[in-house]
């Protein structure tokens, strides 16, 4: 648990970057600190590594005040992540992961032994582990920023911004990564973005913070959707509150019906489309095991007769929800949420879309 | 051409106490005396200005003076202060000319570092000095050399003053050569100082691949 105890940055200037700040990133949960430039969120992230020193206020590892621990081996103990991974370029890959082992003065048959291991984890090949930084993609930079972050496990990973410099496409599959990584891991998690999805996406909690270093919300990321606590996070939560509460329902309770005459499956039973006198109508498939309800409206909405299709993790059509059954498990939901919020406990780990085929 | 073989083909010029060989031993010797003090200094001092932002200005007025002075005006200056008869008045002027190269260039290097790289290096966990010859150093060793390789060139070139005042070195054979319009002898001996200062620059090549790491010889 890291703990935030009224913590107030000040710079000489007189700029107050951390204004009075109280929170608390539980152990073994995701916690990202979200809000526009200038609210403080890095600033508060450095307070944690020492990076930055608070002006007052305390900040506790578990129950021991970061600013009794000298910083280097405070940092040590402690994974960072930053946005542009920040590897070291005369380091071969192998050697840069190994960073912190070498520091805590492993010897480098062990060292290099972890970073094969923590290659493998963050899915690099252990071709790449004799190249060069320059020789790697954003992406696999990254990758190689957090397994060096992970190298000597520490219980505790602080990620500034990791993936906001790569591309969209592949900054998504390093979310879901992470997010695999951690229901491994369980590491406590510190994570900074500007970007509203990502903290929806990633966090356990989200700390929303408005300029000046004040904390305007904290909450549950379905909590946050449904009840945010003022204008300002309402603005910054943006448009479709609405469809996005809905990635936070599973699928599961959905009502299946038999698999109709006109759905063309392959021999394995995979969907090819819907029957018509022009050929195959697309469709869209969601998985109720695993994927939101958000999924399963997002497929029927790619099917043109309105009905999606629940397909099994290997693809094979199950079962199909009408338009009918998904309009009653939304109204049924509407009236449940006036009673009361969905618990955490109750997110789905899923994308948030349907997967839609031709 | 016939100056160059008058020059090279002389079995004279190749023994005796100013043939060839002890010239460019004596040129060497000045040279690397001058280099290394200079480099002792400079590289240092460019590394910590470099590593705490503290005393830059040293930096600037080191570039500045090392175009204003005149070397050959430094060396009389140095003459007339403790006069002639020791090695001094031609290795203090080499040092001054060898020093801004390294210091500029060392202190370039480390500066231009990535603040991201800096960063990241403090937030794993390094203490300032592993920051400096672990990360800081490593990166800006493809800068550092290349002040070094300029300093050792122009320090092998401009030895040659130190005929001026009686010492030896190859700048004899331009001088006297001159003196005594043996026009060959000037020839011969600007071609050998050309040679010796071609001869660095490969030196700093090979010692470039040596010592720096393939990471970041190819970023630069």
């Amino acid at each position: 648990m890291i703990t935030f105890e009224d913590v107030t940055k000040r710079y000489p200037d007189g700029t107050v970057a951390v204004d009075h700040l109280s929170l608390q990133a539980p152990t073994g949960a995701i916690t990202v600190l979200v809000g526009p430039s200038g609210c403080g969120k890095t600033t508060s992230l450095r307070m944690i590594n020492r990076m930055i020193d608070a002006t007052s206020g305390r900040i506790l590892l578990d129950d021991q005040d970061v600013r009794a621990i000298d910083p280097p081996t405070l940092r040590r103990g402690i994974g960072y992540v930053i946005q542009q991974a920040g590897l070291f370029p005369h380091r071969k890959i192998v050697d840069n992961v190994a960073t912190v082992p070498y520091l805590l003065g492993w010897d480098k048959k062990k060292a290099r032994a972890r970073a094969m291991e923590l290659l493998e984890l963050v899915g690099l090949d252990a071709k790449l582990a004799n190249r060069y930084p320059f020789q790697l993609s954003g992406g696999q930079q990254q990758r190689v920023g957090v397994a060096r972050a992970l190298a000597a496990d520490p219980p505790v990973l602080l990620m500034d911004e990791p993936f906001s410099a790569v591309d969209p496409i592949v900054r998504a599959s390093l979310q879901d990564e992470l997010l695999a990584l951690q229901s491994e891991l369980n590491k406590t998690i510190v994570f900074v973005t500007h970007d509203i999805d990502e903290a929806i996406k990633l966090g356990d909690v989200v700390a929303v913070l408005r300029v000046g270093g004040h904390l305007a919300q904290m909450a549950a990321p379905a909590t946050l959707l449904s009840e945010p606590a003022d204008d300002f996070v309402r603005e910054f939560l943006g448009r479709d509150r609405g469809i996005r509460r809905l990635s936070f329902v599973p699928a599961k309770g959905v009502r299946l019906g038999p698999l109709p005459d006109d759905l063309v499956v392959d021999a394995d039973g995979r969907p090819l489309g819907w029957r018509s006198d022009g050929g195959l109508l697309p469709y869209g498939t969601f998985n109720p095991e695993r994927d939101s309800l958000r999924a399963a409206l997002d497929a029927a909405l790619l099917s043109p007769n309105g009905a999606a299709i629940a397909a099994d993790g290997d693809g094979r059509a199950v079962g199909v929800v009408t338009r009918d059954a998904l309009d009653d498990v939304l109204i049924r939901y509407a009236e449940k949420s006036l009673e009361h919020e969905p618990e955490p406990g109750e997110r789905v780990a899923a994308d948030d879309h349907g997967r839609a085929e031709p | 051409m016939n100056w160059l073989i008058d020059f090279f083909g002389n079995a004279d010029n190749w023994s005796g106490p100013d043939g060839i060989p002890v010239r460019i031993l004596e040129h060497l010797e000045f040279s690397a005396a001058a280099f290394l003090i200079a480099a002792v200094i400079a590289v240092p001092l460019g590394l910590l200005i470099g590593h705490t932002g503290r005393g830059a200005f040293l930096v600037v007025v080191s570039a500045n003076t090392a175009r204003a002075l005149p070397t050959l005006g430094l060396l009389v200056l140095v003459v007339l202060l403790i006069g002639v008869g020791t090695v001094l008045p031609v290795l203090i002027p080499l040092i001054v000319l060898a020093i801004p190269p390294i210091l500029v260039n060392t202190y370039e290097g480390v500066r231009g570092i990535d603040a991201d790289l800096r960063d990241a290096a403090y937030g794993m966990g390094l203490r300032g000095h592993q920051v400096l010859f672990q990360v800081l150093t490593p990166s800006a060793l493809p800068l550092i050399l290349l002040g070094l390789r300029l300093s050792a060139i122009q320090v092998v070139s401009t030895a040659t003053v130190a005929a001026f005042v009686g010492l030896g070195g190859l700048g004899r054979f331009i001088i006297d050569g001159l003196a005594t319009k043996a026009y060959s002898d000037v020839i011969g001996g600007a071609v050998l100082i050309a040679l010796l200062a071609l001869a660095v620059q490969l030196g700093f090549t090979l010692l470039n691949r040596a010592v720096v790491s393939p990471g970041v010889r190819q970023v630069r």
